[in-house]
């Protein structure tokens, strides 16, 4: 029971993330019919956000270590430190959610312009041609981001107060040894407030209700006079928030790397096409439920009767869900389908 | 692109006369660029099969698969196998290699050919990571995992002892009939069956099976309307292209006894795409084309280091030498990929036809110079003396 429990929110957390770029992914099918294979990669830069930041927070200096009096000795101590004193030490701390606006403004440019120079242009052709010119992208930002952080995986600390264990058995009456990190609940309640977001500026304002109008019918919309394709351009921009936000908050789960975006690319197109290209509920009910099967699968228990499942397990069912149901879980009748 | 007009059977055998006489004297014309050894040329060779093998497939029908890879993977897996278990020799690899990669091309085609489009793509790519998973985890006992299958002293080699050869202590490397499938003899095995592989593709794409698969790339509704049952043709199409992969896969394995699962990542595969994109996707020889020129490139690029470019830049001001040579650094070296990505998307985006539609706009351009076209990108005529036989 317990390693259910804490399987669901493993699972959970990881859906979180799968559905966070899927919804990202899924928003700029949906609008502007591009399939983008560089979303992964923004997914990426937005993690490069905060490994940016926090770069910038701990520039230091060298000072003279009081504390040794044997010999000279110096210590790299931050400016923020010398120039605030513990309010530095703590904004340092806590660099990750700092990170988050940074990467807003951040991100919301790199989509708008990504959106402007390059994708505008492939609007009207193939998808397989979108698909290779977004993948050429994708290697590109990964090449630059490798060029200028290195190769290896760079770690970033959650904040302190937030770095241990919340003792989750407790609270749900499992018993004291059921713990859990609490980090990754904190993801796991970010990812289902910026679904929220997304989900309430997609239904509860006139925006958002133009943009459905233009994903059901696009004509019709530009027609009435409404300048839709900037709007779709302020979605890309969003859709770029959301991955790169999703990228900023999971630097604490896993140490970014360049090619972090590749690895999460291809699950997050399965997750997209599991859940139905084009259905924003169907991205993220797919995330999740991706998320918890992939975690389930890893449990011994599991393992042991079919080994080897839990590394198969998610292509195993976009599999089977291509060939039962093509248009996905919760996918719209003629969208991609042939 | 536009390879439906009749050619006459002779030509195709004066274009196929040429192509040996350029792919045989490749040690000696790739002299002045510095590519004329034998590892690079086998290289050239063996991505080529790969590529012209992918080109039946998405230039012909215009199938994206991201999971070509999965088969290179296992012609080199089966390659290695056969290499430990039955003969050094490179026959019984080559041809186990390509049958069982065929019959895995089968398995994965049956399942992803009932779908198109984008979710063909999925498909495959979802199949070639799932090999490429299993192969580093569960199946550790076929593939060795992380550290590669090798051979070993101690591997059985049946037919080879029962035919009386006998290991002296070293490492057997892999050879036809004791010809050694490393060095020149090596590259000479690579460029024959590239031949061979070529000539056959050639008659795929001049048979009435190489017109239907193009049938299908340009109107697959229409096609069944007349009555076709597209199926059958896209397996085969997607079978032979796995075996050509799978052929490619165990020639690698035959210059390198060395088998990998970094082979089967979609990255791999990803690879194949951008060659057959580069040299022109649906073109007859784009494909060879791109092969040679993204390893050569992939060769020289990664070649180049900071000393090396602060040689090369050494007629400028000090001051100005080295921000210069950082910012070229950022293009070769380590960051050749960067370079291949950004030419990538430039053709995509202004030549989708790949190099052979920039061969052909050039030849227009000299011919009718009425009808000016200021396409004329600086890469082109670069790669122009390299293509002498690219006028098909």
């Amino acid at each position: 029971m317990d390693a259910i429990f804490l399987q669901i929110l493993n699972g959970l957390d990881k859906g979180g993330a799968y559905a966070l770029i899927a919804l990202g992914l899924t928003l700029v099918f949906g609008t502007l019919g591009v399939v983008n294979f560089a979303h992964g990669a923004i997914f990426m830069m937005g993690a490069f956000c905060a490994v940016t930041l926090e770069k910038l927070l701990t520039l230091s200096v060298k000072v003279k270590d009081e504390s040794v009096t044997f010999f000279d000795a110096y210590k790299e101590t931050p400016y923020l430190e010398l120039w605030f004193g513990d309010t530095g030490t703590a904004i340092i701390d806590w660099s990750v959610p700092l990170s988050i606006i940074l990467a807003i403004p951040v991100m919301l440019l790199i989509g708008i312009v990504m959106e402007r120079s390059l994708i505008r242009h492939f609007y009207k052709r193939p998808h397989a041609e979108q698909i290779l010119v977004t993948f050429g992208l994708a290697i590109v930002l990964q090449e630059l981001v490798k060029a200028a952080f290195g190769a290896n995986p760079i770690p970033q600390g959650a904040p302190d107060i937030v770095s241990g264990s919340a003792a989750v058995g407790a609270i749900f009456g499992l018993g004291e040894a059921v713990v859990y990190p609490w980090w990754r609940l904190i993801y796991l309640a970010f990812s289902l407030i910026t679904i929220g977001l997304v989900f309430s500026f997609l239904h509860f304002t006139t925006y958002g209700m133009v943009v459905r109008a233009g994903m059901a019918d696009r004509e019709t919309v530009e027609l009435l006079g409404i300048n839709i394709e900037r709007r779709f351009t302020i979605v890309f921009g969003i859709a770029a928030v959301v991955a790169g936000l999703a990228g900023v908050m999971y630097t604490p789960v896993l140490p970014p790397d360049y090619h972090l975006g590749m690895d999460f690319l291809v699950l997050s197109f399965v997750v997209v096409v599991v859940g139905g290209m084009g259905s924003l509920p169907g991205a993220v009910a797919a995330g999740f439920l991706l998320g918890i099967l992939q975690s389930f699968s890893s449990m011994t228990e599991v393992k042991d009767i079919f080994p080897g499942i839990d590394q198969i397990i998610i292509y195993l069912v976009a599999v089977v869900i291509l060939l039962t149901r093509p248009r996905g879980l919760l996918g719209r009748r003629g969208v991609m389908e042939s | 692109m536009s390879n439906t007009k009749i050619v006459s059977p002779k030509k195709d055998m004066i274009f196929m006369a040429i192509l040996s006489v350029v792919v045989l004297t490749m040690p000696i014309w790739l002299q002045p660029f510095g590519a004329a050894y034998p590892d690079l040329m086998q290289k050239f060779m063996i991505f080529g099969i790969f590529a012209i093998g992918y080109n039946i497939l998405f230039g012909l029908t215009g199938y994206l698969s991201f999971g070509h890879a999965a088969f290179l993977g296992v012609g080199s897996y089966t390659a290695v196998w056969s290499f430990k278990l039955l003969s050094m020799n490179v026959i019984p690899a080559m041809i186990f290699g390509t049958v069982l990669s065929g019959l895995f091309a089968l398995a994965i085609g049956f399942v992803s050919l009932r779908r198109s489009g984008i979710y063909f793509s999925i498909l495959t790519l979802a199949f070639a990571q799932m090999s490429y998973n299993l192969a580093y985890s569960v199946l550790t006992p076929i593939t060795n995992g992380e550290t590669g299958l090798q051979l070993a002293q101690s591997d059985p080699r049946i037919l080879d002892h029962m035919s009386g050869i006998v290991a002296d202590g070293s490492l057997p490397t892999p050879n036809l009939f004791g010809i050694e499938g490393i060095g020149y003899s090596g590259f000479y095995i690579c460029a024959a069956l590239m031949l061979i592989s070529f000539f056959i593709y050639l008659r795929i794409f001049r048979s009435p099976f190489g017109l239907k698969l193009r049938a299908i790339k340009s109107n697959q509704n229409r096609m069944g309307y007349t009555g076709f049952s597209t199926r059958p043709y896209l397996m085969t199409a997607f079978v032979i292209s796995g075996m050509y992969a799978g052929l490619a896969g165990s020639l690698l394995a035959v210059t390198d006894p060395l088998a990998g699962a970094e082979r089967m990542q979609w990255t791999a595969s990803g690879e194949v795409v951008l060659i057959t994109i580069l040299g022109g996707v649906g073109t007859l020889i784009g494909p060879l084309l791109g092969a040679g020129i993204i390893k050569y490139f992939e060769n020289i690029f990664s070649a180049f280091n900071d000393d090396v470019l602060l040689n090369a830049f050494s007629f400028l001001p000090d001051w100005l030498a080295h921000p210069v040579a950082s910012v070229v650094g950022l293009f070769v070296g380590e960051g050749w990929h960067l370079t291949l990505g950004l030419v990538f998307m430039l053709i995509v985006i202004f030549l989708p036809g790949g190099i052979m539609e920039g061969i052909t706009r050039l030849t227009r351009l000299v011919t009718k110079r009425d009808k000016a076209e200021p396409k004329s990108e600086a890469h082109e005529t670069k790669e122009k003396e390299q293509t002498s036989a690219g006028e098909v």
